[in-house]
């Protein structure tokens, strides 16, 4: 279970203090949640503070009972981090050796290790780029590598910050699937509303706090009403 | 594949692509080491005529050697001239031979050693220094990153010129070099919240 106790974000900005993030309490216990809300609003903030990327100015967020902000190292073992641009989390020159970079503490041996990252690649079927260079691959393959990374720790959670932004309709198609398939809880920060549809339960976020909450339909449509007033087509 | 990131390891299967990794740097810096101090026009002409049988051993492509001499031509030269002009020629002969010389060892060692071999090799020799601390697998992780930067640096610069082209600015050096820098910056930062997120170093001893 995610709990977040009355958590505020604040960040520097030119002209003083800015609040991000303004007294969320929410305790998340479905297996798909997703966070949706307009660019700026704060879900990406949201989604940060449940792996301790980022950490709140006050309140508390705990993931399965442990404070994020005191017991980073235990948080982050349970939840698993997926990046809107996966360039960046991809940090290792071929395939197999980004997986294998995260099966470092589970087999010290390397060559076990490279064993068990080609078979995480074969299970997600890209087993044949495992001497690819990351650099060399598009751009679904890469976000298909990030999460076959992020999954390779096999977190108890798993985290992705808008993870089909980048992709076309079929990779997004594909990673999508993937993700509401997948037997972790996932907290899901998008914008693709379809993606969002699909889970258990939905979060508007917007201003800093979260606007709306519970079933996607609904949530969806109160997201297509706060356009509607604030953008007249 | 990471054994062509930088475009110069050649696969083969020659002695020099057999020999471990550590054994060829161990030889190159003993190579360089014995140069430095020996320093005889002799002994210079010896390490440039190995260095050139190396390079037709490990069957180097002639235009990968003539392009690594080529970026180092201006630099060669004011050298070789102004050691003629102060101590003559035979001592610009040695000096700058000399340094031809390593450079193609140098080029020896990348065209017959892969990255992956060459991150293996320094986590090995690093491999002592973890009762002191030092993480053997971070050293080998912190030298991939700087590899992997090279690319990924490059890719950024050729948008980034593109960019400005694209709104007319491409003599602006200001739209060329404030971007770029902003971008490796921006991607240095991502990568670091990347690695964090994976937990890379959360294994190290320290606090949370």
């Amino acid at each position: 279970m995610i709990e977040f106790h009355d958590v505020h974000v604040d960040a520097e900005g030119p002209e003083g203090s800015v609040g991000i993030l303004r007294g969320v309490s929410l305790a998340l216990t479905e297996r798909r949640v997703a966070l949706i809300g307009p660019n700026g609003s704060g879900k990406s903030t949201l989604a940060r503070l449940v792996n301790g990327l980022v950490l709140p100015t006050r309140g508390s967020v705990l993931v399965n009972g442990l404070d994020v902000a005191t017991e980073g190292r235990a948080v982050r073992r349970q939840v698993g981090f997926a990046f809107t641009d996966p360039s960046a989390q991809l940090v290792m020159p071929t395939a197999i050796e980004d997986v294998a970079l995260s099966l470092r503490r589970r087999h010290r041996d390397k060559e076990q290790r490279e064993q068990a990252a080609q078979g995480i690649l074969e299970e997600y079927r890209i087993g044949e780029l495992a001497r690819r260079s990351v650099h060399s691959l598009s751009g679904g393959q890469r976000q298909l590598l990030a999460l076959a990374g992020v999954l390779a720790t096999e977190p108890a959670i798993l985290v992705a910050d808008e993870p089909t932004t980048l992709l076309d309709l079929a990779n997004a198609r594909r990673i999508g699937a993937l993700l509401l398939g997948l037997s972790q809880q996932l907290v899901l920060a998008t914008h693709d509303l379809e993606l969002a549809g699909r889970c258990d339960r939905a979060l508007l976020v917007d201003g800093g706090q979260v606007v709306a909450d519970g079933v996607p339909v609904e949530v969806i449509a109160h997201y297509r009403s706060l356009v509607e007033q604030r953008e007249p087509a | 594949m990471s054994r062509d990131l930088l475009g110069v390891y050649q696969p083969g299967s020659s002695f020099l692509h057999r020999m471990p990794p550590g054994a060829k740097i161990a030889a190159l810096a003993a190579i360089s080491l014995l140069t430095v101090l020996g320093s005889s026009a002799l002994l210079t002409a010896l390490v440039l005529a190995t260095a050139l049988a190396l390079l037709l051993v490990a069957r180097a492509r002639a235009a990968l050697v003539l392009r690594t001499l080529r970026g180092m031509l201006v630099m060669m030269t004011l050298l070789a001239l102004y050691q003629a002009w102060q101590r003559g020629p035979e001592r610009a002969f040695t000096v700058v031979g000399a340094l031809v010389a390593l450079i193609l060892l140098a080029t020896v060692l990348t065209v017959t050693t892969s990255v992956d071999e060459m991150l293996d090799a320094i986590t090995r020799a690093c491999r002592p220094l973890r009762r002191v601390g030092v993480d053997p697998e971070l050293v080998a992780l912190a030298f991939s990153l700087l590899i992997r930067g090279i690319p990924t640096t490059l890719a950024i610069a050729a948008e980034t010129a593109q960019a400005a082209k694209a709104r007319g600015l491409e003599r602006d050096p200001r739209a060329l070099l404030t971007p770029m820098v902003i971008r490796v910056v921006a991607h240095a930062h991502a990568t670091g919240e990347a690695l964090h997120a994976r937990g890379i170093g959360d294994d190290r001893p320290g606090p949370d």
